[in-house]
């Protein structure tokens, strides 16, 4: 029931910001219009509905925000350096990463920001004993440890306090 | 004032949408490939998209704008991701001149 | 390492003489139509069509079905950026409408694809 008033609330937010006009009918439409998506798809939304109750987890997510729009900045200034020099500068790899962190949504978070930042793309996730796949353009470390530490940390310490705990 | 702001943010974003083109065109194998246009085509689709928002202000369309950088963000690492996975295992090879292989060794064990 | 560089070089004269035409020649002696874009948009258009031409040569060259996988995702993406210049260019408003369902629905059509790529059943 919690799950089902949340993805209402949400797509009532994301209607108006469509509609942007402060209309009776506009409104009474989106309600129904939300009301109906929340009844029929609410139960698959969130599993766990305490975690929107804490407001800590909101400041993290907003001190998460410019951390990764700076990182997806410099990424993107890599690839240009690596793409217009003449000689290519690339070792590309594939390496495996560990990672503590266990709930779906948090695992979905991590790998999307390792996507946009420098030089690492996921390839594929393992679940179960909490490893991730990396392709890397420029491969410094073999092992997994030294890898983790250089290409997973600074995510997962502010990634963990929003969806974990 | 605000509409130079806006247009110095289209000028940015063409010209890392032109090079991830370029990498596209360049890099030797799919992996890299999916790394550079991943990366730019994104950000300098959402940079022109933040450009429109600038030059429009908080009307319908630049508001419309933001939602969809958003949902940028949101999707297009999820589809490279799934691009780099399926072509992995339909067995295309990395480049010869790779390091190292994990995921491949650990297919292999099982 | 030789052959390389000249190619390298080539390429780069190549790729400037074409940015030089978009940016300074007048290119309504070129294109008489009646295009709706203006000035700096203009530019931006043509800038973003040579993009495209670039994804083209991907497409009819790249070796792999993936190849050509990655670049229909990024020509998918490319065509977010037409549809906002057109926007700005002529204020008309739902261009931006076009840009959002334009961008969900190649989303959609990239999993499928990723999905045919992996040899499964779309149902998997």
């Amino acid at each position: 029931m919690t799950s089902r008033i949340i993805l209402f609330i949400l797509g009532f937010i994301t209607w108006s910001l469509l509609n942007w006009a402060l209309d009776w009918q506009h409104i009474f439409i989106g309600v129904i219009v939300s009301a109906f998506v929340a009844y029929m798809t609410g139960d698959f939304f969130v599993k766990r509905t305490h975690l929107f109750t804490h407001p800590m987890r909101y400041l993290w997510f907003l001190y998460y925000v410019p951390v990764f729009l700076w990182e997806c900045l410099k990424a993107n200034i890599d690839v240009a350096y690596r793409v217009i020099h003449p000689d290519l500068p690339i070792h590309p790899g594939i390496v495996k990463v560990k990672t503590s962190l266990k709930s779906e949504v948090a695992i979905t978070f991590l790998a999307n920001s390792i996507t946009l930042t420098p030089g690492t793309l996921t390839v594929d996730v393992d679940q179960g004993n909490g490893y991730l796949y990396i392709h890397w353009i420029e491969v410094k470390h073999k092992d997994i440890e030294k890898a983790t530490k250089d290409i997973v940390e600074k995510f997962e310490k502010i990634l963990k306090r929003i969806f974990e705990e | 004032m605000i509409n130079i702001v806006g247009f110095v943010f289209i000028a940015v974003g063409l010209f890392f949408d032109f090079v991830g083109c370029l990498g596209l065109v360049r890099l030797p194998d799919v992996y890299n490939r999916l790394q550079a246009s991943t990366k730019c085509i994104t950000l300098g689709t959402c940079s022109i998209l933040f450009g429109a928002f600038l030059i429009q202000g908080a009307t319908a369309s630049g508001i419309k704008a933001l939602l969809c950088m958003l949902f940028l963000i949101l999707t297009s690492p999820v589809s490279a991701h799934a691009l780099a996975r399926g072509a992995h295992r339909s067995g295309v090879k990395l480049w010869e001149k790779s390091v190292i292989d994990r995921y491949e060794e650990d297919r292999q064990k099982q | 390492m030789k052959k390389n560089r000249t190619r390298y070089i080539i390429g780069a004269i190549f790729i400037l003489t074409i940015f030089g035409i978009i940016l300074f020649y007048p290119l309504e002696i070129l294109f008489y139509q009646d295009l709706p874009y203006t000035g700096f948009l203009k530019r931006a258009f043509f800038i973003l069509l040579f993009s495209c031409v670039l994804c083209l040569y991907r497409i009819a060259k790249g070796p792999t079905a993936a190849d050509r996988a990655v670049t229909l995702d990024m020509l998918g993406i490319l065509i977010v950026g037409f549809c906002v210049i057109t926007g700005i260019s002529t204020g008309r408003s739902w261009y931006i409408d076009i840009a959002i369902a334009w961008a969900l629905q190649s989303f959609i059509a990239t999993l499928a694809l990723a999905k045919f790529l992996e040899g499964k059943a779309l149902d998997d």
